[in-house]
């Protein structure tokens, strides 16, 4: 599960640093995740934004905007971010997977404009890195897991990826604010109609759903540093005698 | 003399083994299981009036006979359960394995009508013949986004082989109820675990 927004650029740096900040007060549950009680809090808070306002919209989009048009648009983010990930896999000297994104991008790109995938089917694989990921393989360590609303679930390592890819750009790089926002928007409203119908499963499968939701994005994070081989976790599950 | 009652007594002790390990070589492989089962729920929930129309009690009733059968609810159980399963009494462990069941199967009747035009690619099982625990590794592709890995982790049980575990997109199933079963536990011990699952099961919202 990708947080949220992995691609709202401007909202996260004072969220970050506010959470931080915020953070220094609360006791420590969990190893992963010592600001539990402030985390809960900012998850209620974004249960109340996302229900109100965030979900309707994405609901709407989904609605209005025909399945090809909306799958155009997230063509055109994925082949974005294939280029960082590109990036990102020679930051980590993965050549291969770099050389995939990179052949993906100019593919995409080319023969058609990024708004279809057609290098995923001749079978050229997306890379997937991040800097969050990046600085994992760097040997930064993880940091407290962060629940940031309207932002979603991060630690302070891949927030701080996040933000590096705020500022790389290149949406940012556009001078017409009202346009740049406005591709924020839409790239914040896909990503959020993308994650729909993995909410109806957590709001059906979970007994806490802040639990759950923590719990799959670290697993989830865990599998994409490791690139889908993660070692077996330190607390080994018990088998029953 | 001997040897003409030999040879058939032999014969029927050869028999008799060939038919006690007939069940072990006839076993369907869990890599075959696996995309028997999926290519044909697929195929159901494709041509399936009912399924499309949303109909969930039909649909936990296909997921009861088609896919339940091949999983080993009581170890998911167990594995989610971590140390507190053997404080649990066998009663207990029953009530656990049955509400987590139902849990996983109503869950998984909710986001089966969001299946449709997948297509499900299987891959070559790594596999010696005496092994008894296997992870059988798919991946399933949409029409949009990128393809999903999705991981079986399966044991070999009389019954044939069985899942214990699913891994979708590194996210184990398991590995994620654990920490909530363990804050269930903390806060009203096992039966308040028990309590949750079912109300859970009634339609109370979660947390």
């Amino acid at each position: 599960m990708k947080p949220v927004a992995a691609r709202i650029r401007a909202v996260p740096a004072a969220m970050l640093a506010a959470t931080l900040a915020l953070a220094g007060c609360a006791a420590a549950p969990s190893k992963d995740d010592p600001f539990e009680p402030m985390n809960r809090a900012m998850f209620e808070v974004n249960d109340v934004l996302d229900g109100n306002i965030v979900k309707p919209v994405a609901e709407l989009y989904v609605a209005a905007v025909p399945q090809l048009v909306r799958t155009g648009i997230e063509n055109v983010f994925n082949n974005i971010d294939d280029f960082f990930s590109g990036i990102n896999g020679l930051l980590q000297g993965k050549t291969e997977k770099a050389g995939n994104d990179f052949g993906r991008v100019l593919l995409n790109t080319v023969c058609v404009l990024g708004l279809f995938d057609v290098a995923s089917d001749l079978g050229i694989p997306r890379g997937n890195e991040d800097f969050g990921q990046t600085f994992a393989v760097w040997g930064f360590p993880q940091g407290p897991y962060l629940f940031v609303p309207l932002f979603g679930p991060t630690t302070v390592r891949d927030g701080t990826g996040v933000l590096v890819r705020v500022y790389a750009g290149p949406v940012g790089f556009i001078p017409y604010v009202p346009l740049r926002n406005s591709i924020y928007g839409l790239g914040y409203v896909d990503l959020r109609a993308q994650a729909l119908d993995a909410g109806e499963v957590v709001n059906t499968g979970a007994l806490d759903r802040y639990l759950f939701i923590r719990n799959a994005y670290l697993q989830r994070r865990r599998y994409l540093v490791y690139d889908g081989n993660p070692p077996p976790a330190i607390e080994e599950l018990e088998e029953p005698e | 003399m001997m040897k003409a009652i030999a040879r058939p007594v032999a014969w029927a002790a050869i028999s008799l083994a060939a038919l006690a390990a007939a069940p072990a070589f006839a076993q369907e492989a869990p890599d075959a299981l696996v995309k028997r089962v999926s290519q044909d729920t697929l195929t159901t929930i494709r041509s399936d009036p009912l399924v499309q129309a949303g109909d969930q009690a039909h649909i936990r009733d296909l997921i009861e006979v088609k896919l339940a059968p091949h999983f080993d609810f009581t170890r998911m159980t167990a594995l989610a359960m971590g140390r507190n399963w053997r404080n649990a009494t066998p009663e207990q462990q029953k009530q656990l394995a049955d509400g987590f069941r139902a849990l996983l199967v109503r869950t998984y009747s909710g986001a089966l009508n969001q299946y449709r035009n997948e297509t499900i690619e299987y891959k070559a099982l790594k596999m010696n013949p005496d092994d008894t625990e296997v992870t059988v590794r798919t991946q399933v592709t949409k029409t949009s986004g990128s393809p999903v890995q999705i991981d079986y982790s399966m044991e070999k049980t009389p019954e044939g082989w069985k899942a214990y575990d699913v891994v979708v997109a590194g996210v184990s199933l398991v590995t994620n109820y654990r920490d909530e079963f363990n804050a269930q536990i903390k806060s009203g011990g096992i039966d308040g675990l028990i309590k949750t699952l079912n109300d859970r099961n009634k339609g109370a919202p979660a947390k």
